[in-house]
């Protein structure tokens, strides 16, 4: 090769090279590569794992799962016992872990939201006061939490011999909370249908109220109105038919207290401790949300004579909740995936029967883990499914 | 299975996979290392001193072993596990030898796929509670939250004794044994149930232990052994003769003290094949043939191991019980080196 051709030739160089100069092609190359390179790592490991369960002789079943479960788990919403096969035993993890996470979310949003509008307080200690609950409970890990909570409630509640008690019929004790449970006579259905009836009642109300505000700029009483159908009716039809609803108190017997419902201490400590962290986050959240309103929107709205906390409900919260609601739904997530942590404490969600137990006395580990982590995932994409529903229901439409 | 074929399918991109090494008795060599799965800590079984070192009974046949596999009792690398994670700890290679109060079961044999190696405790479970509460038999006890470390053969246990016995309870599961400790002394639950040593181990490191009592009820056959990952026979053979080698060695009154001299003249044929003075057993199992004189120097025979960890004369102060040898009217029955 001669030099001056070698110089000549460097803009169109041949074959395969000249794909390389195209930076259109050279991005295919490269994603095609890194494709590659991932399907191939993925697929080593997943031979890498069968070769290694083969050599020790295990095989991936899935059998197990319609045998005994031969343990038994302290709360469950099924008719569970030690007979039940593993997938009930799966069955009543999920619904615990439901039931954590559910209240956790509930109790984390309720004191998030008011948390964050707190922090915007002009008021100094208010404002000092939820900045050190926010800082202090988000800058310790949610595990240490946990096991404070529960540390709490096992060592400084008496037992129950020694349950500290509200009037006879509420007892807390190191067992947890023991509290009436209803026991409802047949008439009792009246007081249930009338309180359905009432909450289709005030729905249809307000309905008419927007109508008469959009037609005549009158404000109907929504709430009073709502509140004396949903509460107000059921209870005069309660006293009405007789009050036929008996308490099934609980009472001392033996070691612990029988009859009525109780909230064991796992329960209280984790539901506790990630709402409360949970709630430090959203607390942040919602302040962001608040301050990216332009102040202008306020000011604007005042100058529409909207009273204070017609501006907060009607032009402030609407704009702030669309920043608020993508990062709220990772702190969703993270309550959710954290309530993993129960084992902790041995609270008996997913992670502590199918991931737990389960494994370990079947020795399914392999197949355990890939089921748990499906269905952490499922829950997940649920949760982010709605929140994404519900983030473009709320977006701002532009006319 | 299909699931399985699809898996491998999928992995047609991968190179050559690292499977666990079956020679596991080489590899130990190589290493100049044994890794010896141990609970996360039961006093007299293993635990960790003031000074950091492990002690106890399964710890001094970890030592053994190592003592007898690398000529230096020093030699072992303890893996803490707890309930739920030892058989996992085993079978991924993260230790070589299971010593960790572990109950030799069909199941656990047949389909976790290890290789049990004997025992080298003979347990049955049992139930601890507070002399105050007044109660004297496990039948007293419907109702009662129990502790109860999960991914034990005693959490089975509980819940068919309770449901033969049409009694009702509250499980309160836990991870280790510490957990259960501070569970049981803070009242979060009326009893603790788990083998009978490990609750007389437990009960020695409470502040007040003459204030809680075993119930007498014993509601399980817990044979404890040492377990190795199945499909290594060369490896299941030396540790399975280590152990062996240390019951012989009580029914024969080799001790650390005078296992030396014993070789250099040995009583009895017994003595001298144990000890390697006669034939070539070290090397039938891939060792040399000072073997089992190594692992008697390294902690004792079985009595004296169970006596300075267990005893009557320790603060656990279990009797010998069933763990006496045979010939004194327990079950401890070694197969003879020969």
């Amino acid at each position: 090769m001669s030099v001056a051709s070698d110089t000549d030739s460097t803009p169109q160089r041949g074959g395969i090279m000249r794909l390389w100069y195209d930076s259109e092609a050279r991005q295919v190359i490269i994603q095609i590569f890194t494709i590659a390179v991932i399907f191939a790592l993925v697929g080593y490991l997943i031979h890498n794992a069968a070769a290694n369960l083969d050599a020790i002789g295990k095989t991936l079943g899935f059998d197990f799962l319609f045998q005994p479960a031969n343990y038994d788990i302290n709360q469950s919403f099924l008719e569970y016992d030690s007979r039940s096969t593993n997938l009930k035993a799966a069955a009543v993890g999920l619904i615990n872990t439901f039931l954590v996470a559910g209240l956790g979310i509930l109790i984390a949003t309720v004191v998030g939201f008011i948390m964050g509008v707190l922090r915007l307080s002009k008021n100094f200690l208010m404002n000092r006061l939820v900045y050190c609950y926010v800082e202090g409970l988000r800058n310790v890990p949610v595990l240490l939490w946990i096991l404070l909570m529960h540390g709490f409630i096992v060592t400084n509640l008496p037992s129950p011999k020694q349950a500290l008690s509200l009037n006879d019929s509420f007892f807390f004790s190191n067992r947890g909370i023991n509290m009436p449970s209803p026991d409802p006579h047949p008439l009792f259905w009246a007081t249930i249908i009338v309180f359905l009836l009432g909450i289709i009642g005030s729905l249809i109300f307000k309905n008419y109220a927007k109508k008469v505000q959009d037609e005549t700029g009158k404000i109907l009483p929504v709430l009073y109105v709502s509140l004396g159908l949903i509460i107000g009716l059921p209870l005069i039809v309660y006293f009405l038919t007789g009050m036929p609803l008996d308490w099934n108190t609980p009472a001392m017997q033996g070691f612990n207290f029988k009859g009525g419902y109780v909230v064991k201490p796992e329960l209280i400590a984790l539901t506790l401790a990630l709402a409360l962290y949970t709630s430090a986050f959203i607390a942040e959240t919602v302040r962001a949300g608040i301050l990216a309103v332009n102040y202008g929107q306020t000011e604007a709205a005042s100058a529409l004579g909207l009273r204070n906390n017609r501006t907060l409900q009607l032009v402030i919260i609407p704009q702030a909740m669309r920043v608020i609601v993508p990062p709220l739904t990772s702190q969703y997530l993270n309550l959710t995936k954290n309530s993993s942590l129960a084992i902790a404490i041995g609270y008996m969600d997913i992670t502590a029967t199918l991931g737990g137990i389960t494994l370990n006395q079947t020795g399914r580990e392999m197949e355990c883990m890939i089921l748990v982590m499906a269905i952490y995932l499922c829950i997940s994409l649920a949760v982010s499914g709605f929140m994404n529903w519900y983030n473009s229901s709320i977006k701002l439409i532009e006319r | 299975m299909k699931l399985k074929s699809i898996l491998v399918a999928g992995a047609a991109l991968a190179m050559t996979a690292t499977v666990a090494n079956a020679a596991t008795l080489e590899d130990v060599k190589a290493s100049g290392e044994l890794n010896c799965i141990v609970t996360t800590g039961l006093v007299g079984f293993a635990y960790t001193d003031a000074n950091g070192r492990w002690n106890g009974f399964d710890v001094d046949f970890c030592r053994a072993t190592a003592a007898a596999v690398l000529g230096d009792g020093d030699k072992v690398k303890f893996v803490p596990t707890t309930g739920k994670t030892r058989f996992t700890a085993l079978s991924s290679g993260e230790g070589d030898l299971l010593y960790r109060n572990t109950t030799v079961t069909m199941s656990r044999d047949a389909d976790l796929k290890l290789t049990f190696l004997g025992v080298n405790y003979y347990d049955g479970q049992g139930f601890m509670v507070n002399k105050a509460l007044g109660v004297t038999s496990a039948k007293q006890l419907n109702g009662a939250s129990v502790c109860i470390q999960t991914g034990t053969t005693t959490e089975l246990n509980l819940a068919d004794y309770f449901r033969a016995q049409g009694m009702s309870y509250e499980p309160v599961p836990i991870e280790t044994n510490e957990e259960a400790r501070t569970n049981y002394l803070s009242g979060r639950c009326d009893v603790y149930t788990t083998d009978a040593s490990g609750l007389a181990a437990t009960r020695a490191t409470f502040e007040n232990p003459k204030d809680h009592i075993l119930l007498p009820e014993i509601i399980s056959k817990e044979p404890l052994g040492p377990a190795v990952r199945q499909g290594d026979d060369a490896w299941a053979d030396a540790t399975r003769w280590v152990l062996n080698a240390l019951i012989e060695a009580e029914e024969y009154g080799i001790t650390a003290a005078n296992a030396d001299e014993m070789a250099a003249n040995p009583p009895n044929p017994n003595i001298a094949r144990i000890l390697g003075a006669e034939g070539n057993y070290g090397e039938m199992i891939g060792l040399d043939n000072q073997w089992a004189l190594r692992a008697i120097k390294a902690g004792g025979n079985y009595g004296e191991i169970f006596d300075r960890n267990l005893g009557p004369n320790t603060e656990i102060g279990l009797e010998r019980g069933l763990n006496a040898l045979w010939s004194n009217g327990g079950i401890l029955y070694a197969p003879p080196i020969r």
